[in-house]
């Protein structure tokens, strides 16, 4: 059952995402990535991260993406409009080398399942103490310094974000 | 409520990132605090030289050997701590060179000072990251500070552009290191450098495809950000439309980081697997060398032909990666040392030689400055012959430690090829002399302004250049020490 | 799968046994339940909202239709729904459909972590009464109450004009910034509960209610919670005098109506998460559970409707500074000051 679940939701995040490419109106195109940002937070929570879930759904499909939209409406992007291909030669090299790219990766990824070193962290263990007190205990222990060093990170986000679109210094 | 354990870590492992971050917030403070009529704001560029001091004082490893904390994932020995000092050095530099510059553009913004502080963060991190999680985000610190500081010249056109341009292929190359790492992670359930390479020891190197791309994507990542041929196409734009003072820094700084990242990668945790590896540096080695010397020879802005040449001296560093061996680390730490002082002292001189409204950058624009102004012309000399390898300047004992690394590993081919582009590189480092020296002025030079702090930069650099190449011995040996640790 | 705590012995999905049978029909009856009753609520919202600020205000308000007024809303809901549905013709149509729904069905999503009375038994079974305890019902509730912007912001655009469109834009703007300090005003609160759990919650303020531990929380909360839910006076996003009716200027009928009852449904989620996180939930002595709740979700209520009587509406310009540079460094302050009280009580 859960993997029919898993199939249906990755067959909707597919769609989506391809939708959103060929999309012309930005502003469906943004819905769309909205719906795959939604339909991933739904894979996480079947892969039992349901902390990560939440947080998808919170920063890309409730911050992130309005702002895409907020963004799109201010400008007024028009509906459907053609814009010249600016390379016109990159065109088929580009798709070949897509298809390349793609083929490879599916062969990589066909060759064998990946087998990491197995964890101290298995679904049981996990579902025992909680995914996200888990999830908070390591990042206060084992990983105390990027995520310190994460918030300088972001200050320096957003200095740059005033620095660069402030109107006035 | 469970009881949490908090591992034992060494606070001052990390001590001179707490200072520059600390000195990168009291930089903000005072500009925000202090009044408008300060306006000078001289201050600022001394509390950030002092911050940068401080943490040179402290980089040092606190028991005197090799110290691993935050559960392994931050290594103080004396690879990184070279490295920090590498970064310290440019940050220092830039600093003294930025301040007159900033304040003839009109970009005199305390966040400038904190934004390199902070950079600077960035690259110690990365140096002395002994987990992919580390090295990623000081990547990201480091990055992120350079697009904001590449687009500072908000009113000019060019410099927004440099902005977006190295943002959004900055950003792109960040997916694929990403990629490779979580491909890495996959492959071997571990992000620490010393467990992945213990997991390949254990399985007698890398069968596995998974793996194999993962590391594939890890050097495509980082060969952006040192700007290796085919990674390249970003350098010259973004070199051209930063402002000067910030070309100066990021060619040097992000790229000794990038390839601190690089070797402890590669060989902490591919070590085992040199094979692979070494064949793909190996073309990017000669593709960089070549194609950055070659354009390099038809550039008429100064900008873009340090650009060019910024992306040769990547390739001679790849030379001393491929050889992976000891020599080769040491001689890639002298080289990046050298090449601090010899970079940034010729920017200083672009910088010194410009003026409000008019960069005064193309090369036919020196013309006659051997004449009007001795001493800097002297200068520039020096540095361009030390960027071509001409004994006995740093960049020859730079040059000729990578080469004999090359040769001792085996890859004769590799140095000859070296060898022969250091010959091609001679051609335009040398034409700026000579039209220095030989021409006649075509236009006039502006009277010059010329503040203490940027005069200091220019003689450190000198003096350090000139060091480098006449006394190598000492630096080296610490280059050396340096390079045991690693394995 | 997200499993609440009663559903952990489900065991194998795939054997679908009588408990899990039980299981569903429960959790389905509960749904049912909940939504029913919220849409009573918001019904009788409005009503009591017209009532009551018209006895503020010194006059009678509704009068004629049953007793007191009493069955204005069904008469309003009857000239709703015969009113002519206008589409305009440049409308993005699919959007401009979907909008309204957008609006309402987050508001109702977040009801399904909210308790609203201790267990109980119902012919043998334990009932909890609450349809799901999720052990990330904090974030859930953000995760939802995030996406309530989409419909406001899609009604601004599909409508295609300038009023609705500015009025969209403002209330996204309006919603993220106060989303922030909604949420980091509860932090306060998950912090001493030590769970993410709505029902651990509850149970925390068995004693003391968490309105008196944290007082400057719960001001930010109602704050913030008052302007994301767009009500006066942060009713910016509908200001008529500058913006015509703001996003929903070019609704009628049935579309109209379901965005009005997403701002009471709104209204009612909030208050329900401040009875949860501040008010002690359901606890309450003397009368059973659910009877507290609704009795301190109706106190909630009301207190929105006398604020909308009482005060000015802001200017734009003031909402954001308030927002930004008063409510978050105050929320921050609040996260601080709890966490040193904790470390030190230790």
């Amino acid at each position: 059952m859960l993997a029919y679940l898993f199939y249906i939701v990755a067959a909707i995040t597919v769609t989506t995402a391809v939708y959103l490419i060929f999309e012309k109106n930005p502003v469906f195109g943004a819905l769309y990535l909205i719906q795959t940002m939604v339909s991933l937070a739904v894979l996480y929570i079947l892969l039992e991260a349901q902390f990560v879930a939440a947080v998808q759904i919170i920063v890309y499909a409730g911050a992130i993406m309005v702002l895409f939209l907020f963004v799109i409406m201010l400008l007024n992007l028009d509906i459907g409009e053609e814009t010249k291909n600016a390379l016109p030669y990159q065109r088929i090299p580009a798709i070949l080398m897509g298809i390349a790219l793609f083929t490879i990766i599916c062969i990589v990824i066909r060759s064998k399942l990946l087998q990491g070193k197995q964890d101290q962290y298995t679904t049981a263990f996990v579902q025992g103490v909680g995914n996200t007190k888990l999830i908070g205990n390591l990042l206060f222990t084992e990983y105390l310094l990027p995520f310190e060093i994460t918030s300088i990170l972001l200050f320096v986000a957003a200095i740059g974000a005033i620095m660069l679109a402030k109107r006035k210094l | 409520m469970t009881n949490v354990s908090i591992m034992t870590f060494n606070i001052l492992s990390i001590l001179p990132i707490l200072i520059l971050s600390g000195f990168g917030m009291i930089v903000l403070l005072v500009d925000v605090l202090s009044s408008r009529r300060l306006g000078e704001k001289n201050l600022l560029a001394y509390i950030s030289l002092i911050g940068i001091i401080l943490a040179a004082i402290f980089a040092r490893s606190p028991a005197g050997t090799t110290l691993f904390s935050f559960n392994e994932s931050f290594a103080i020995d004396n690879y990184s701590l070279f490295f920090n000092f590498i970064f310290l050095l440019s940050t220092g530099l830039t600093i003294l060179i930025s301040h007159s510059y900033i304040k003839r553009e009109e970009i005199n913004h305390g966040e400038y000072y904190a934004l390199i502080l902070f950079s600077t963060i960035g690259m110690m991190l990365m140096a002395a990251g002994a987990d992919l999680l580390n090295i990623f985000i000081g990547l990201e610190v480091m990055s992120i500070s350079i697009y904001i500081l590449t687009g500072f010249k908000r009113s000019k056109l060019i410099s927004n552009e440099a902005s977006l341009k190295y943002f959004l292929l900055g950003a792109f190359a960040t997916g694929f290191l990403l990629y490779g790492i979580s491909l890495v992670y996959g492959s071997t359930g571990a992000i620490n450098l010393k467990q992945i390479a213990s997991f390949i020891a254990s399985k007698g190197g890398i069968s596995d495809p998974v793996l194999l791309m993962g590391m594939g994507l890890i050097i495509i990542g980082l060969g952006f950000k040192v700007a290796s041929v085919p990674f390249h196409a970003w350098v010259p734009d973004v070199y051209e439309g930063a402002p000067t003072a910030i070309t100066a820094f990021m060619s040097v700084g992000p790229k000794a980081a990038g390839f601190a990242a690089f070797l402890r990668i590669l060989i902490t945790a591919f070590g085992s697997a040199h094979d692979e590896w070494q064949k793909i540096i190996y073309i990017l080695a000669i593709l960089t060398m070549t194609t950055g010397n070659v354009i390099a020879i038809a550039q008429t802005n100064i900008k873009r032909m340090l650009a060019y040449s910024s992306i040769a001296h990547a390739g001679y560093l790849l030379i001393a990666l491929v050889s992976a061996n000891d020599m080769g680390v040491s001689g890639t730490l002298f080289y990046m040392l050298a090449y601090t002082f010899m970079n940034i002292g010729a920017f200083a001189i672009v910088i010194v030689l410009s003026r409000k409204g008019d960069e005064f950058i193309q090369i036919n624009d020196y013309a006659g400055l051997g004449f009007k102004h001795p001493l800097l012309a002297l200068a520039m000399t020096l540095f361009m012959f030390s960027m071509a390898g001409v004994p006995p300047t740093a960049g020859f004992v730079g040059k000729f430690y990578i080469f004999s690394a090359a040769i001792k590993s085996g890859y004769i081919g590799l140095a000859v090829i070296g060898v022969i582009n250091s010959v091609i590189s001679v051609y335009y480092y040398l034409r700026i002399t000579v039209i220095m020296y030989m021409k006649e002025p075509t236009r006039e030079f502006a009277p010059l302004t010329i503040s203490p702090l940027i005069v200091a930069a220019i003689a450190i650099s000198v003096i350090g250049t000139l060091h480098l190449g006449i006394f190598p011995s000492k630096v080296m040996e610490i280059a050396q020490q340096a390079t045991l640790m690693l394995k | 799968m997200l499993r609440s705590k009663n559903a952990a012995d489900w065991g194998n999905v795939s054997e679908m046994n009588k408990e899990f049978l039980v299981y569903l029909v429960i959790v389905c009856v509960k749904i049912l339940l909940v939504f029913g009753v919220v849409q009573l609520m918001v019904i009788s919202m409005i009503w009591l909202e017209r009532k009551i600020m018209a006895h503020m205000q010194v006059r009678l308000g509704p009068m004629r239709v049953g007793p007191h007024g009493l069955l204005q809303p069904i008469a309003d809901g009857i000239k709703l729904l015969f009113k002519e549905d206008i589409i305009p013709e440049k409308a993005s149509k699919l959007l401009f459909v979907l909008a309204p729904a957008m609006a309402m069905v987050p508001a109702m999503l977040t009801f399904a972590v909210i308790p609203f009375g201790d267990a109980v038994k119902i012919l043998g079974y334990k009932v909890d009464l609450v349809i799901t305890d999720v052990n990330i019902g904090f974030l859930y509730i953000f995760g939802v109450s995030s996406l309530g912007i989409y419909g406001i912001v899609m009604a601004g655009w599909a409508s295609n004009n300038k009023y609705s469109l500015l009025g969209g834009i403002r209330s996204s703007a309006q919603m993220i910034s106060y989303e922030l300090t909604l949420g980091l005003s509860l932090i306060g609160v998950v912090m001493m509960t030590e769970s993410l759990s709505l029902v651990d919650v509850v149970n925390a303020q068995a004693k003391l209610w968490n309105i008196i531990l944290q007082p400057i929380g719960f001001f930010i909360y109602f704050t913030s919670a008052i302007a994301e839910v767009n009500r006066c006076p942060f009713d910016l996003p509908e200001a008529e005098s500058e913006l015509v009716a703001g996003y929903h200027t070019e609704y009628s009928s049935m579309k109209f109506a379901m965005f009005f009852m997403a701002e009471y449904a709104n209204m009612i989620t909030v208050s329900a998460i401040a009875v949860t996180f501040f008010l002690g939930g359901w606890q309450g002595p003397f009368l059973p559970p659910v009877v507290w709740f609704l009795l301190k979700l109706s106190g909630c209520l009301f207190f929105f409707i006398w604020i909308r009587s009482t005060f000015p509406r802001l200017r734009y310009d003031q909402l954001m500074h308030f927002g930004w540079k008063f409510l978050l460094p105050l929320s921050l302050f609040n996260i601080l000051i709890t966490g040193l009280v904790i470390v030190i009580k230790g």
